[in-house]
């Protein structure tokens, strides 16, 4: 039941974005990755976690916004049974709040990193989307943090620019319904964070080993 | 419907067509044992797709009619897929994009099913067409109105509209020609092909003079004088399976394959305009779905009218 589900998930993907795979510089392996891509609808990692071969989806956990994803339905069955997704907060949403009594801020949830480190576990892979929010499409915006500390955090994960295009228009931000559009999506050659390497400059390479699928 | 295995002049089309694709197959492993190049492995993937694409249609054939108008309403979608995504339309063409994929391309093809002429003639370019517009208006963006409610009537009359006069042949009630009407759409599919390969052929065999070569850079007087005239031929030669005489078939055939090629013309002048060389990459050596029935889609409407006009 839950493959035919997922084989559905699949197939319906395929008819509203096309099944266009590239791989420029990536092969698909079982060892652990974390796949980073740009962000311009909700769908993203229903389409990249579809680009997948079958036995890697079983492996790959998408990261996906709570508060969107975990509602009663078909959506919370989907992310608990299909995808095995890593729900966590959206990251504006997990500002420290400061209690008016103390002054003192004090950090009122989970560190999402916490939650995406025990996501990966021993032998999970990831699909994240490093900008934090969805973007217009056109422009990738600034990465967050987050890519680099899990780098830091598990050197041994391979990280892997994806590049989607197109897919802000099968769900362009506030619709709720999807059209037919032909969407890719490119997956480039895996990378790690250098030793010694810090946060900006890391970050500015991940961004423009997206940058540079785009070229294609 | 009647059930095709009886039909002797059907089963004699379907023959044909599996005689063609035996030599073509035949004549392609030969070129490739001579020599291999590109355009070489580009003719054999072309065959394979052939043999893909002649199953399919045959298929829904026999189904009867229903099988053929899901299978044009499915070329529809991923042809019409295509051009929108060619199309730079803007998010708040959203709403109006999906009354066209998900309401009126399936009510095109349940009219076609159901036989109800009137309407489905007027659906698209009357209905549809004040429609779009005015779902776009309704969003209230109104960068490039014109050209995006225009691009968008376009794809729908090309993709949906165009290509729904195919199984539409599937209503038209002849005389003396009742239950028999798939031949008309087997007629309409093989000459409109078969002229699209022929010209292809004569084009690589003698090709010289380019007919508008930023257009299609492919297309040559060549290639289009013996595409046309043997395309005219193998029409006059299927008159049999048709309601029309030798004459009569001669000249349907002719004017397919001029409207097919100037279908092929017009839709290689919006993929320049876009940049792109394919519409797609759905099919083996042909590219897109589009790229394959853009002949079909000018050569359907006026053969489905001509055969109207004066054999009903």
């Amino acid at each position: 039941m839950r493959r035919a589900i997922a084989a559905g998930v699949v197939g319906l993907a395929r008819i509203l974005a096309g099944g266009s795979v590239r791989c420029l510089g990536c092969e698909f392996d079982s060892r652990q990755r974390i796949y980073f891509a740009n962000h311009t609808s909700h769908l993203d990692f229903v389409l990249v976690w579809s680009a997948l071969p079958r036995s890697l989806r079983a492996l790959t956990r998408p990261v996906a916004a709570k508060d969107y994803w975990d509602r009663a339905g078909l959506r919370r069955y989907l992310v608990a049974n299909v995808f095995n997704a890593v729900l966590v907060e959206r990251v504006a949403q997990t500002l420290l709040s400061v209690p008016a009594q103390t002054g003192v801020p004090v950090p009122h949830r989970k560190d999402p990193i916490e939650i995406l480190l025990e996501g990966l576990g021993e032998r999970h892979s990831l699909i994240i989307f490093p900008e934090g929010t969805r973007g217009n499409g056109v422009q990738l915006g600034p990465f967050r943090s987050g890519l680099y500390r899990l780098g830091k955090a598990r050197p041994d994960v391979e990280l892997v620019p994806v590049y989607i295009d197109n897919l802000n228009r099968v769900l362009p931000k506030g619709e709720f319904v999807p059209v037919p559009m032909l969407a890719s999506v490119s997956f480039g050659a895996p990378m790690r964070v250098e030793i010694g390497e810090e946060k900006d400059p890391f970050l500015e390479r991940a961004r423009s080993a997206i940058l540079e699928l785009r070229r294609w | 419907m009647v059930n095709f295995l009886h039909d002797r002049q059907t089963l004699w089309l379907f023959g044909g067509i599996l005689g063609v694709l035996l030599v073509a197959t035949v004549v392609g492993q030969l070129l490739k044992l001579r020599r291999s190049n590109a355009v070489i492995d580009n003719l054999n993937a072309r065959i394979r797709a052939w043999w893909v694409m002649s199953a399919v249609f045959a298929l829904s054939l026999l189904t009867g009619g229903i099988g053929s108008v899901i299978l044009f309403a499915l070329l529809s979608f991923f042809a019409l897929r295509e051009f929108i995504t060619l199309t730079p339309t803007r998010p708040a063409d959203h709403g109006a994009l999906f009354w066209v994929f998900f309401v009126i391309t399936p009510l095109q093809y349940w009219l076609v099913a159901i036989q109800w002429y009137g309407l489905f003639a007027v659906l698209i370019p009357v209905y549809a067409f004040l429609f779009i517009p005015s779902r776009i208006a309704v969003s209230g963006d109104p960068e490039r109105f014109l050209e995006r409610s225009a691009k968008i009537q376009w794809g729908l009359m090309v993709c949906v509209y165009c290509v729904s006069h195919a199984p539409a042949l599937l209503m038209l009630r002849i005389p003396r020609f009742e239950g028999k009407n798939a031949r008309l759409l087997l007629f309409l599919v093989v000459v409109v092909q078969m002229s699209d390969v022929l010209q292809y052929v004569w084009g690589k065999l003698l090709g010289r003079h380019k007919i508008a070569p930023v257009i299609s850079p492919s297309k040559t007087w060549e290639g289009f004088l013996g595409g046309v005239a043997t395309a005219t031929l193998l029409g006059a030669a299927l008159w049999w399976a048709t309601p029309f005489s030798r004459a009569q078939a001669a000249a349907m055939a002719f004017i397919i394959t001029i409207m097919g090629f100037l279908g092929g013309l017009t839709m290689s002048a919006i993929k320049r305009d876009s940049g792109v060389k394919d519409y797609g990459s759905m099919i083996e050596g042909h590219g897109g779905v589009l790229d394959r029935i853009d002949s079909l889609c000018f050569a359907g409407p006026i053969f489905f009218h001509l055969t109207r006009y004066f054999f009903t």
